[in-house]
């Protein structure tokens, strides 16, 4: 580690993103679980928590479902607050121009992610939760974004020290998987937040067959069947397609995520830094297979359900860190031959901080 | 002589009108074998409402007597309305024991109030989630020995959901009518709609998991009975 102070100022700035974004993965997995446990609406007020201004309501009435809804709130304060702390370092300490534009995205976007909580308490809205598990996402990705931009690994692509060009057809693969992640996202919130429990309870087959019958005798038999504790609004038509779509789009996010990697490994190698996030890819997606499975076998048990968001949300922000490193390489090979380098910054300049 | 024709006029309208009313009554059935109820495990992990409880309450979807009856069918006429008398009606209690709704099914009037209690000594909030445009969503915190929270309806709606998000395993259904024709059937399976005027009928029967039969009907100058046996799982 280097003595200089501006090298420490940076590093610091560095870990403090790290932080917000880790605290940001962990308040994703608390939403989960808010959702997984149908608790969304067992505060009923907003911004207060029972009467109580939030920071000063007693420990001892954190129960059942207020339990996960307040520690949420609570927890989404602390992201509040310290997205706000890194939007103000950015402005005041990095030197990039588009950081302190970013830093102020950071910022708005919590705020309207907050808004858009209480929005959906106080208005009784189940269908604002998908916007808000979908900006939940996206700001993921912007945090762990600013993560990546202020780490010295950044600082050295951007300086055309790290590796070797990516092809755009790599690069295209890999954005196209990553969209298509984030609208399998975008389905699973819209599922989870009808509060309709499973709408197809087996797997791999889907009530029984490889698609599932929807006509209206077979729903009524699947809804008389269906004894549940939980969630026991009847399912239809609608959501058991729903479903079978998120299971096909899972499929082929397996193939697209396995050809990324066996294509980064063969035209990159084994040993760059770009192939072996293609493989931790893999291995998150097969998890995420397999946790998916899991969460209908188990009847869609909270902690599994749970865990299943969190780990699309970390299969969602490597695929975008892979682009923005694959499109920043290719970026800072071409600064070599021109005045402007990794998002209009000069290579030099970076390469010397 | 004045005041004794008078009367024996009041006797015989009253006798007319007491055959253009009748009661439908009837049995509702449950034929086969219903899906196995389940253990509410969620509410043993938590600490209050265990507290309650000596053994695991169960799921109670379908209440069968030992003949197949057939409890928590909500009969009544099809397409009558404009007839609430929901205002001057009594209220209809819904009562949180055990940090369960009892009763889960019941049926009221547009502009009858339901009143729901808290019996428990932990807090519940009551949320209703009406589909129907008109009537008003709402979310009340109830704590315990809170006053009752008290709610009516404006517009017809078929099994607008209550639920308590702080305990997620609880749920009541009410059915909001246009009329007070209507019954919801009883542990016996039976069911009294009272007071039908004469006239030919559709008459309903809707179990929230078994979905809905019809039947046509005549009401002329008594009681009528009517059952609805084929209740089953197809």
């Amino acid at each position: 580690m280097s003595s200089n102070p501006q090298n420490q100022s940076d590093l610091w700035l560095f870990r403090f993103a790290a932080l917000t974004a880790l605290v940001t993965f962990l308040l994703i997995g608390l939403g989960g679980l808010v959702t997984s446990h149908g608790a969304g609406m067992s505060v009923p007020d907003w911004p207060n928590t029972y009467g109580y201004n939030m920071f000063a309501f007693p420990i001892s009435k954190w129960v059942g479902g207020i339990f996960y809804e307040h520690t949420h709130r609570l927890l989404a304060s602390a992201v509040g607050l310290l997205t706000t702390i890194l939007a103000v370092w950015l402005g005041l300490a990095d030197s990039r121009r588009w950081m302190k534009w970013l830093g102020l995205a950071a910022f708005l976007g919590v705020v309207a992610q907050g808004i858009l909580g209480g929005l959906r308490v106080t208005l009784h809205l189940d269908s604002l939760g998908v916007f808000h598990a979908t900006i939940a996402q996206i700001f993921f990705i912007l945090v762990c974004a600013i993560a990546l931009f202020t780490s010295r690994f950044w600082r050295a692509l951007a300086a055309g020290q790290n590796h070797f060009f990516v092809s755009r057809g790599l690069r295209t693969l890999v954005l196209a998987t990553t969209v298509l992640i984030l609208l399998q996202l975008i389905i699973a919130a819209t599922m989870r937040h009808q509060h309709a429990g499973l709408a197809i309870s087996d797997f791999p087959l889907a009530h029984g067959k490889i698609w599932p019958d929807t006509s209206a005798a077979a729903l009524a038999r699947y809804n008389a069947l269906r004894v549940s504790v939980t969630e026991e609004a009847p399912i239809t038509a609608f959501q058991i397609e729903l479903q079978m779509v998120h299971r096909v789009m899972a499929v082929a996010i397996l193939i697209l995520v396995a050809a990324c990697a066996w294509q980064a490994w063969r035209r990159l190698g084994g040993n760059d830094s770009l192939a072996k996030l293609a493989l931790f890819w893999l291995a998150l997606i097969l998890m995420q297979v397999a946790l998916g499975a899991a969460t209908i076998w188990t009847n869609k048990a909270a902690d599994v359900a749970t865990a299943h968001v969190m780990v699309g949300a970390l299969s969602l922000v490597t695929g975008a860190l892979w682009c923005l490193i694959g499109f920043g390489r290719s970026a800072a090979s071409l600064s070599e031959k021109q005045p402007l380098g990794v998002f209009g910054v000069q290579a030099s300049m970076l390469a010397n901080k | 002589m004045k005041n004794i024709t008078t009367i024996i006029l009041a006797a015989a309208v009253s006798a007319v009108s007491a055959v253009q009313a009748a009661d439908l009554i009837g049995v509702v059935t449950f034929k086969g074998t219903p899906p196995a109820e389940k253990e509410i495990t969620p509410l043993m992990d938590n600490a209050d409402c265990a507290a309650l409880h000596k053994t695991t309450p169960t799921t109670h979807f379908y209440v069968v007597g030992p003949k197949g009856e057939l409890a928590d069918v909500v009969v009544a006429l099809k397409g009558v309305t404009g007839k609430s008398t929901g205002a001057g009606a009594p209220p209809v209690v819904i009562d949180q024991i055990g940090c369960l709704y009892t009763p889960t099914i019941v049926a009221i009037q547009t502009g009858q109030k339901l009143v729901v209690k808290n019996s428990d000594p932990c807090v519940h909030n009551v949320h209703d989630k009406p589909t129907a445009d008109g009537n008003k969503e709402s979310n009340d915190v109830q704590m315990p020995g809170g006053a009752d929270l008290t709610y009516t309806f404006a517009k017809p709606e078929p099994f607008l959901k209550f639920q308590c998000d702080v305990h997620p395993w609880m749920f009541a259904w009410v059915t909001v009518f246009d009329s007070p024709y209507f019954s919801v059937s009883d542990k016996d399976g039976k069911f009294v709609i009272k007071n039908v005027p004469a006239g030919k009928y559709t008459i309903e029967a809707v179990h929230r998991k078994l979905g809905a039969q019809t039947q046509e009907v005549e009401v002329k100058d008594g009681d009528v009975t009517v059952n609805f046996a084929a209740f089953e799982v197809k």
